[in-house]
């Protein structure tokens, strides 16, 4: 039976399913459900220094992007940092943790770019008793405009600097949240491990506009006419989030920073992707705002069936599994050649895959009369966009050529060798010339 | 309350309000607007769909689904009305599961179609709720065209004509506009005055002068009609009824379903509407459906559809025989009426030859829906001759008739398959001939 303990940089948890600082961990009554429910962990909702809390707007605070069945796709929030007084929250923390001693219990700060306000605040949440911290530095709306979250997060320095003073002002672990809304995520982690840190934890959410009404040519969501821009998350920014996490555990400078993995995680299948390329652990927030907190027992549930039929014992047995099969594109096999196939008896003769391809790439694929859709080998590129567009699963499939094999499109023998462009003739640095 | 002991014969008032009420509520209530997006998405938006290419009418059925899931109903209205005046009765009555969603590719994969149907009837809905209309008259042509019959190809040709510019005097037998859709379509498939609503609707357009109480051969004459009009369109559908040919068929309970099915719509409640306790229909098509759902709803205790032949020859479609026996119908196929058994004049029986054996079914009312015939009579009253095919009006491809400025469609007209949607294509096209034919003779 697999076995989903997790430590992460020390903090202990039953399971690596944690709740990320968000609406649904401001408040004892909250997280007292979520642990019930079965979560592992809870990074507390942000809070900020002592003194009058933040206010946040009386109009509407999420905005979304839905599927079909209005299925909720992406989620965008207006929301600042805990509105409620500091020291409410810190009793809140404290009484939590004492009555949920085996659950991580992770608090979120944000506080002026001073080392003074750090100073300030790091004893109170250690009094708590609470497992670490987890530095703020990407929140991109509201306290950006105030110098904090995503405005730290996206000056290197900075985030090394204070990384720095919180390391020296607590004995607890430090977390470094990113901001994704920077060019390149290696500057931030870099500078966060620089600064010390024990962890990053990454995507935090992405500046968007979720949509305009069309009536009033506002952004959504609106405040009386006017709209900002939020910050995103929900399953559309996973893909977003998977690469940011693999590049920060493929860097060679950050390989060995401990990593916890956000960004979408909706089903058990989401947090093995993000364990796999190089997270120890995953902070859900969207999946338990839309579903509400007994969604992490299909995560749990799901996780160890896939790890049992798999023969995976431990959660850090996965981590980073998929790390070493990421690479850059100029490495990827210039001889490995794939042609689309359609299995004729799944095919429910849509067409899509060949309004696709003869319309928009490479026509590729044939119809003939009874809509039978075929593929032209000596056209196929295989981009794969048929098999994208296609409605049924598994009908049209990628079929590698044999070596020795002919392909069609350019006449030329398959060749069992793996090449790449670094080599290739066309590639004007390459590193061996051709003859 | 109803009468708690079966009332003997045939009889009004079987049964309680709220029985009349749920028997003759819609067949299928429409989609809200959240359960059309959902079932919009389904579509595939298949490449040269095959829906599309199933429709008589040619909807571009891809294009007007896509259109409800962006929210966009009333485009995907004018979408279905280009191709189909009438897209909300076919909605109601198109025979989907042999048309559309017999060839949707979600029916090959998973045996749900999407509901092409429901989806129409939703878009034809808002535009209609709305009052929106798509066309406007061109300028006016000065041509005059007669169309003979308000029914679905009669509206459908008026309609297109009107669009041209052309004015139109549409002569109507009955005195309600509407043909079948008014007369002939079961109660449960177009509820609360949907008929009317939607003669209105496309009437609308202006330059079509309805003219009710006129019928070919009776109150008008083709010849005269070629002489006085630029172009006559030929519509009234088939006014005659096939003979049963068996004895005692003019008994007191042995009656004509597509009468009765019009006296039951015209009916204000059913509850007015008289049926047997016992009930035998002679036929296989859609009529003898209508006839013995209808006889049921009203209380009939024993309704049993008699056809001559097997099964697989009956007309109606898979869907309208499951929907029979559903509402407790019993199909009997190899039925060959050989006697109706009367006494004291009234119908308490019917004999039927199954296959060299006699078989008796005792009833009270007996319908016969074994067809309708075109009255040529109308037509060839005149000096002027229209050459018929197999008891139908000879038209071409187009509409075109034997006799010059006179055109056909829908069920007296050759080519068609009794169906709406196929007498508002043919409705149509006839239209496009006409104006093509005028445009011609006036240059």
């Amino acid at each position: 039976m697999a076995n989903l303990a997790s430590n992460f940089v020390g903090i202990k948890s039953p399971n690596p399913f944690w709740l990320a600082s968000a609406p649904p961990t401001d408040k004892e009554y909250n997280v007292r459900r979520a642990y019930e429910a079965g979560w592992g962990g809870v990074v507390w909702k942000t809070l900020g220094e002592d003194g009058p809390p933040v206010v946040n707007v009386n109009g509407p605070r999420y905005g979304a992007i839905w599927g079909a069945d209005r299925r909720l796709l992406g989620l965008n929030n207006i929301e600042l940092i805990t509105d409620r007084p500091l020291e409410v929250n810190l009793r809140e923390i404290k009484a939590v943790k004492r009555d949920y001693p085996d659950r991580a219990l992770v608090v979120s700060l944000m506080v002026p770019c001073q080392e003074e306000a750090w100073k300030a605040i790091l004893p109170l949440v250690e009094e708590t008793g609470a497992d670490g911290i987890e530095l703020n530095f990407g929140c991109p709306h509201g306290m950006a405009e105030r110098g904090m979250g995503s405005a730290v997060g996206q000056v290197p320095e900075y985030i090394e600097m204070v990384t720095r003073w919180c390391k020296a002002n607590t004995r607890m672990p430090v977390i470094v949240k990113l901001t994704p809304n920077i060019t390149n995520i290696l500057y931030p982690a870099e500078a966060a491990k620089r600064g010390g840190a024990d962890a990053v934890s990454l995507i935090n959410t992405i500046n968007s506009i979720t949509g305009v009404n069309l009536d009033n040519f506002a952004p959504e969501p609106t405040i009386d006419g006017k709209g900002t821009h939020g910050g995103y998350c929900g399953p559309a920014v996973k893909p977003i989030a998977l690469n940011m996490v693999a590049e920060i555990a493929r860097n060679s400078e950050t390989a060995d920073l401990p990593i916890s993995g956000i960004g979408g995680v909706t089903t058990w299948r989401d947090a093995a992707e993000f364990l796999s390329l190089g997270a120890q652990n995953v902070q859900v927030c969207t999946a338990a705002m839309t579903y509400g907190f007994k969604i992490v027992q299909e995560m749990i549930a799901g996780l160890e069936n896939w790890m049992d039929e798999k023969g995976h014992t431990s959660v850090a047995s996965i981590v980073g599994r998929a790390v070493p099969n990421v690479t850059d594109w100029q490495y990827l096999n210039l001889n490995y050649i794939t042609k689309a196939h359609i299995d004729q008896d799944a095919c429910i003769k849509c067409g899509r895959c060949y309004a696709a391809c003869e319309d928009t790439s490479h026509q590729a694929i044939a119809m003939s009369d009874g809509r039978v859709f075929e593929v032209k080998e000596e056209e196929c590129v295989a981009c794969n966009l048929c098999v994208d567009v296609c409605p049924v699963e598994g009908c049209i499939t990628m079929v590698q050529l044999e070596a020795g094999a002919i392909d069609r499109r350019t006449g030329k023998t398959v060749d069992p060798e793996y090449t790449n462009w670094t080599t290739h003739p066309n590639n004007p640095m390459a590193k061996v010339a051709a003859e | 309350m109803a009468d708690t002991a079966p009332k003997p014969g045939i009889a009004a008032g079987r049964l309680a309000p709220e029985d009349y009420r749920a028997n003759f509520s819609d067949l299928h209530p429409p989609l809200d607007s959240h359960e059309a997006a959902v079932e919009a998405d389904r579509c595939y938006f298949c490449h040269d769909a095959p829906c599309m290419n199933a429709c008589p009418t040619s909807i571009d059925i891809p294009l007007f689904i896509r259109q409800i899931s962006t929210g966009n109903a009333m485009g995907a209205a004018r979408t279905i009305f280009n191709q189909n005046i009438l897209g909300g009765m076919c909605a109601r009555v198109c025979p989907t599961e042999t048309l559309c969603e017999e060839v949707c590719v979600r029916e090959t994969a998973e045996g749900k179609p999407v509901k092409i149907g429901m989806l129409q009837r939703y878009a034809t809905d808002t535009a209609m709720a709305a009052g929106r209309q798509f066309f406007t008259r061109a300028a006016p042509s000065g041509k005059k065209i007669a169309v003979i019959g308000a029914g679905p190809a009669g509206l459908a040709c008026a309609h297109r004509l009107a669009v041209k510019g052309h004015g139109v005097d549409l002569f109507e037998a009955k005195s309600k506009t509407g043909g079948l859709s008014e007369y002939g379509i079961a109660a449960y498939k177009t509820v609360d005055g949907f008929a009317q609503a939607e003669v209105d609707y496309v009437t609308a357009i202006g330059g079509i002068t309805v003219h009710h109480g006129k019928a070919l051969g009776r109150d008008l004459q083709l010849a005269s009609l070629v002489k006085d009009y630029d172009a006559v369109f030929l519509s009234m559908g088939l006014g005659g009824v096939n003979a049963l040919g068996a004895a005692d068929a003019e008994a007191e309970g042995s009656d004509d379903a597509v009468e009765w099915i019009a006296e039951l719509r015209q009916a204000s409640d059913p509850a007015s509407v008289p049926v047997g306790r016992r009930v035998v229909v002679i036929g296989g098509g859609m009529t003898a459906v209508d006839a013995a759902v209808q006889s049921k709803a009203l209380g009939a205790e024993e309704v049993t559809i008699c056809y001559r032949g097997p099964q697989s020859r009956m007309k109606a479609s898979a869907f309208e025989q499951e929907l029979a026996q559903t509402r407790g119908v019993t199909l009997r196929t190899g039925m060959a009426p050989k006697r109706i058994i009367a006494e004291s004049g009234k119908v308490t029986g019917i004999e039927f030859d199954h296959g060299g054996e006699t078989v008796t079914i005792a009833c009270d009312q007996v319908f016969k829906a074994i067809g309708q015939t075109l009255e040529a009579r109308a037509l060839n009253g005149a000096a002027a001759t229209v050459e018929l095919a197999g008891g139908k009006i000879k038209v071409n491809a187009e509409g075109r008739t034997s006799m010059a400025k006179v055109w056909a469609g829908g069920d007296c007209a050759t080519g068609g398959d009794d169906l709406t949607v196929t007498a508002v294509a043919e409705g149509r096209d006839a239209a496009e001939s006409i104006h093509r034919a005028l445009g011609a003779a006036s240059h």
